[in-house]
């Protein structure tokens, strides 16, 4: 086994303190008594609970959450689809543009997707709401969600499909059985990724929502400008706690589940 | 029939939401600003003839006029560049290292890089404020020290704008030269060696070399987004920070100036497309050299 030198261990110590202090100080200080973030004055809980007394932060929390599961659902269903039309569905007219209008929203700068995105409702005379958000939301993260699916479809054995096929189940039955359960934890892992996104979306929901629905991020943004409150501190550290929750459990779940899959390999096997 | 509707579904709603948003975009950078509702003209409704007399490439002649579009294109582009080379150094060590640990540490260091990249990145950059303010966590600590005598003003500068790129985009920068390192194959470092390297000639002529493919898709991931980034200039940054995210941004909600934010957004695009386009060729390739 190889050793890791000194220049590793320290260069592993110095990265992770650089991507966890400042969270670190953020959880700390969302416990402080003082109004003045940058003082302690011992311990306390009252930012949290002013927080629960803040109707306005929990409107905007509710509509952020709805806009999330819709929007993430849709984009899960359109970008699973997406995925297996790049990997399966064969030449068809148009499928470079395809390819492109899926990758390109990957790597479009915030601003212009949102930007474009408002032109088009007021152009259609869409009322800016929960509904444009959820629209606008769809749009790129479908193709987070293709990107994640494509790559778990290229890697999974076709003759599978095909032995469905020859069994007579129709190609939708065959998707259904065979495909679904196999690359369900792509798609599992894609509407996760596509939830995260969209709670986390500032830039796109501050063009596409109007008055009507604020988000959380929006709500955040223009308390934030005003300088650091440890109300926002509070709130951060109940969404920072709620990821990295999300994030072991669904490791420790893979982990099993690979564990699993290999047991019943080596007794297949063995049998 | 199946086919088509799945085809046509997913197609249908990209070409409604992500390609003729853009053309309206690129029409609307054709128009001039207007008191009216919409704030721009010609619209449809003074009939197509009229409509298309009505365009012209006013507003990019604007732009290229006033300095202030192409300075901040031009600060636009020197920040992300720069901030991508020192995303680089501070990344590097840090996925060599997660390359060398022992076997049963990597799912965690794995983990403990991913977890920052779900986490909020508004959160994430508002925690520097806290830190870098004038009586912020760090001029605390260097007062305490004594290594400075008055407090630094970090933040509001442009320095604040790297620290904040740098610290939010390091995840993308680490995994896929992560990735690169992971599969090098040890004993060819070991040959160098053999055969008369010292180690550092050996990192510089077999290690870099053999992780181009993920240093190159590390740079971009940082460079692509850094360029139109909004968040962290308009919070961390000052007044004399210019990015040009922030400029459509303020031209578009302050000035509810369309045509002219059109106008800045085209441009923008026009600028990546060239990375846009590397960056998708350099994938490909990575995708050829494994099959």
């Amino acid at each position: 086994m190889m050793r890791l030198s000194w220049f590793n261990v320290t260069s592993l110590t110095l990265g992770f303190a650089f991507l966890y202090l400042p969270m670190l100080i953020l959880i700390i200080y969302s416990f402080n008594e003082s109004k003045l973030v940058t003082v302690w004055a011992g311990f306390s809980t009252k930012w949290y609970g002013e927080l629960l007394q803040n109707e306005a932060f929990l409107e905007a929390a509710w509509v952020t959450l709805k806009v999330a599961v819709l929007s993430s659902t849709f984009a899960t269903v359109l970008g699973t689809m997406a995925a297996y039309v790049l990997v399966r569905g064969g030449r068809f007219m148009g499928r470079t543009l395809f390819s492109g209008m899926i990758y390109a929203p990957l790597v479009m700068p915030e601003v212009i997707t949102g930007l474009s995105l408002l032109l088009l409702f007021i152009g259609i005379g869409l009322d800016r709401g929960v509904l444009t958000i959820v629209l606008a939301h769809t749009t790129f993260s479908m193709c987070f969600v293709s990107v994640v699916v494509s790559s778990r479809l290229l890697t999974f054995d076709r003759s599978l499909e095909e032995a469905a096929l020859d069994l007579g189940c129709s190609s939708f039955e065959a998707f259904r059985l065979v495909t679904l359960p196999i690359i369900a934890p792509a798609v599992i892992s894609g509407w996760l990724l596509a939830f995260t996104l969209s709670l986390d979306d500032l830039v796109i929901a501050s063009f596409t929502a109007g008055p009507a629905a604020t988000t959380l991020p929006i709500k955040i943004f223009s308390a934030v400008r005003l300088g650091v409150s440890p109300e926002i501190n509070a709130l951060s550290t109940i969404m920072i706690g709620i990821v990295t929750v999300g994030v072991i459990t669904a490791s420790i779940a893979s982990k099993r589940n690979v564990l699993r899959q290999q047991n019943e390999e080596r007794a297949a096997a063995q049998s | 029939m199946q086919r088509f509707i799945l085809i046509a579904v997913p197609y249908a709603w990209l070409l409604a939401l992500f390609l003729v948003p853009f053309v309206i975009v690129f029409k609307i950078s054709l128009s001039d600003i207007a008191l009216a509702i919409p704030p721009y003209t010609p619209t449809l409704k003074d009939g197509f003839a009229a409509f298309v007399a009505g365009l012209d490439f006013e507003n990019f002649a604007f732009l290229a006029s006033d300095d202030l579009y192409w300075k901040a294109y031009l600060s636009s582009l020197q920040i992300a560049i720069l901030s991508t080379f020192m995303t680089l150094c501070v990344g590097y060590p840090i996925a060599y290292a997660m390359a060398r640990a022992p076997e049963e540490w990597r799912p965690t260091l794995m983990m403990l890089v991913i977890l920052p990249f779900w986490t909020s990145f508004l959160i994430r950059v508002y925690a520097w404020i806290g830190i870098l303010s004038s009586e912020g966590f760090l001029n605390q600590f260097l007062l305490w020290t004594g290594i400075i005598n008055d407090p630094l003003t970090i933040l509001n500068t442009n320095a604040a704008v790297y620290i904040g790129i740098v610290y939010t985009y390091l995840p993308f920068m680490i995994l896929p030269i992560y990735a690169a390192l992971d599969r090098l194959d040890g004993s060819l470092i070991e040959a160098a060696e053999d055969l008369g390297c010292s180690r550092l000639q050996a990192f510089w002529l077999v290690t870099i070399p053999l992780s181009r493919n993920g240093i190159i898709a590390g740079c971009f991931l940082v460079f692509i987004p850094a360029l139109g980034e909004f968040v962290i200039p308009s919070l961390l940054g000052g007044s004399e920070t210019l990015m040009i995210g922030k400029v459509l941004w303020e031209e578009f909600f302050n000035n509810r100036d369309w045509p002219v934010a059109s106008a800045v957004a085209v441009i923008l695009l026009l600028i990546l497309i060239v990375p846009i386009v590397l960056f998708q060729r350099n994938q490909q390739r990575q995708a050829e050299e494994e099959t």
